[in-house]
C-alpha cells in the first residue's frame, strides 16, 4: 500500500517539476541563486545516495581493506572514469565485489 | 539508456519492490535515478515525506529543462504541455536543446521533440520490463541490490567536470556520513544542501 501511493506521489512532483516552467507564466523565471545552485544538485544528491553504501557497514563508518563494497565501489568509480558507461559501470563494480568478496 | 533502463528494473525487484509496482512506476514516474532512490529507501522503511524530498531533489534538473525547453515552445496547449512535461527526460532533453539552440527558428520544434521523447519512452519501458522480468529469476546471492548505488556511481562520474563539481560531491559525502544518525534520513538532505553550498563556494573562488 505504501509502495502505491508513493509511486503515485512521486510522479505529481516528478511532472510538476518536468512541466513547471511550461505551465508557469512566460515573465516568471528562475531566481539568480537556484539558477547558480541547480547545477551543483545531481553531483550532491547522487553521491549521498551511494556514499552510505560503500562507507558504512551497519550504520558505522568502515574504512578497512575488508570492506568489499568499498572496494567493490572503487572499482565501479575507476570503471565509470576510464569508459564512461553506465553498464561496464554497474558490471565492473559487481564484478569486483565478488571478486573481493571471495579473495577477502 | 537501455543498460541504464534495464538494470534499473533488477534492482527495483531486487530490492524488493514488487514486479507489478516497479512497472507502474516507471510508467507513471519515468525517471530512473528517483525510482532507484526510492528503491533504497523504501527498503530502509524511510517515512513518506523524506522519500518525496529526496525524489524532489534528485529531480530538481527538470525545472531547469522546462525553463531551457520554454522559449522553444511556446502557445501549447494544457494537455501538450503536460504531455511534453511527462517526456521531458534526460536524453529527450539533450537531443532537442542541442538542435534548437542551433536553429532557433526551426519550424516543428513540437514535432521534433515527439520524435525524439517518444522513441526513448519505448526504448526505456521495454528496458525496464526486461530488468523487471529478469531480475525476479535472479537468486539473492548474486547481490544486485548492489547494482543501484553503482547506477550512482555511473552518473555521478561524468558530473565532476571541475573542481567546484568535485568538492560539492565531496562534502555531501562526508555530510551524509557525518549525519547519518540523524533521524528519518534527513542526512540526506542536508548532505545535498552542503554539497551545494560548497560547490557554489569553490566556483566563486575560481
Amino acid at each position: 500500500m505504501t509502495v502505491w501511493i508513493a509511486i503515485f506521489a512521486m510522479a505529481l512532483v516528478t511532472l510538476g517539476l518536468r512541466a513547471s516552467f511550461l505551465l508557469l507564466p512566460e515573465r516568471f523565471r528562475l531566481p539568480g541563486l537556484l539558477r547558480r545552485a541547480l547545477p551543483f544538485v545531481p553531483a550532491a544528491v547522487l553521491t549521498a545516495l551511494w556514499a552510505p553504501e560503500l562507507l558504512l557497514q551497519k550504520g558505522v563508518l568502515y574504512l578497512s581493506p575488508h570492506n568489499e563494497r568499498l572496494l567493490a565501489g572503487a572499482a565501479a568509480i575507476l570503471a565509470a572514469w576510464r569508459w564512461r558507461l553506465t553498464f561496464a559501470t554497474i558490471a565492473s563494480g559487481l564484478i569486483a565485489l565478488h571478486l573481493f568478496d571471495w579473495l577477502l | 539508456m537501455a543498460p541504464f533502463g534495464l538494470v534499473t528494473g533488477v534492482a527495483m525487484v531486487a530490492g524488493g519492490i514488487p514486479p507489478l509496482a516497479a512497472m507502474a512506476m516507471s510508467l507513471v514516474v519515468y525517471a530512473g535515478a528517483s525510482m532507484l532512490a526510492a528503491t533504497q529507501l523504501l527498503a530502509a522503511g524511510t517515512p513518506l515525506a523524506v522519500l518525496l524530498l529526496t525524489v524532489l531533489f534528485i529531480n530538481l534538473r527538470f525545472m531547469m529543462y522546462s525553463a531551457a525547453l520554454r522559449p522553444h515552445l511556446p502557445g501549447l496547449p494544457l494537455r501538450w504541455k503536460l504531455a511534453t512535461g511527462y517526456l521531458l527526460a534526460d536524453n529527450a532533453f539533450g537531443l532537442c536543446i542541442a538542435r534548437f539552440t542551433e536553429h532557433p527558428r526551426m519550424p516543428g520544434k513540437l514535432g521534433y521533440f515527439l520524435g525524439a521523447a517518444l522513441p526513448i519512452w519505448l526504448i526505456w519501458q521495454a528496458a525496464v520490463g526486461l530488468g523487471i522480468l529478469i531480475g525476479a529469476g535472479l537468486p539473492a546471492q548474486w547481490r544486485l541490490e548492489f547494482a543501484a548505488p553503482l547506477a550512482f556511481i555511473a552518473l555521478t562520474v561524468p558530473l565532476l567536470r571541475d573542481r567546484a563539481m568535485v568538492a560539492a560531491a565531496l562534502a555531501a559525502a562526508v555530510t551524509v556520513v557525518a549525519a547519518w544518525e540523524l533521524p528519518m534520513r534527513l542526512g540526506l538532505a542536508a548532505a545535498a544542501l552542503a554539497g551545494i553550498a560548497v560547490g557554489m563556494l569553490v566556483r566563486r573562488k575560481a
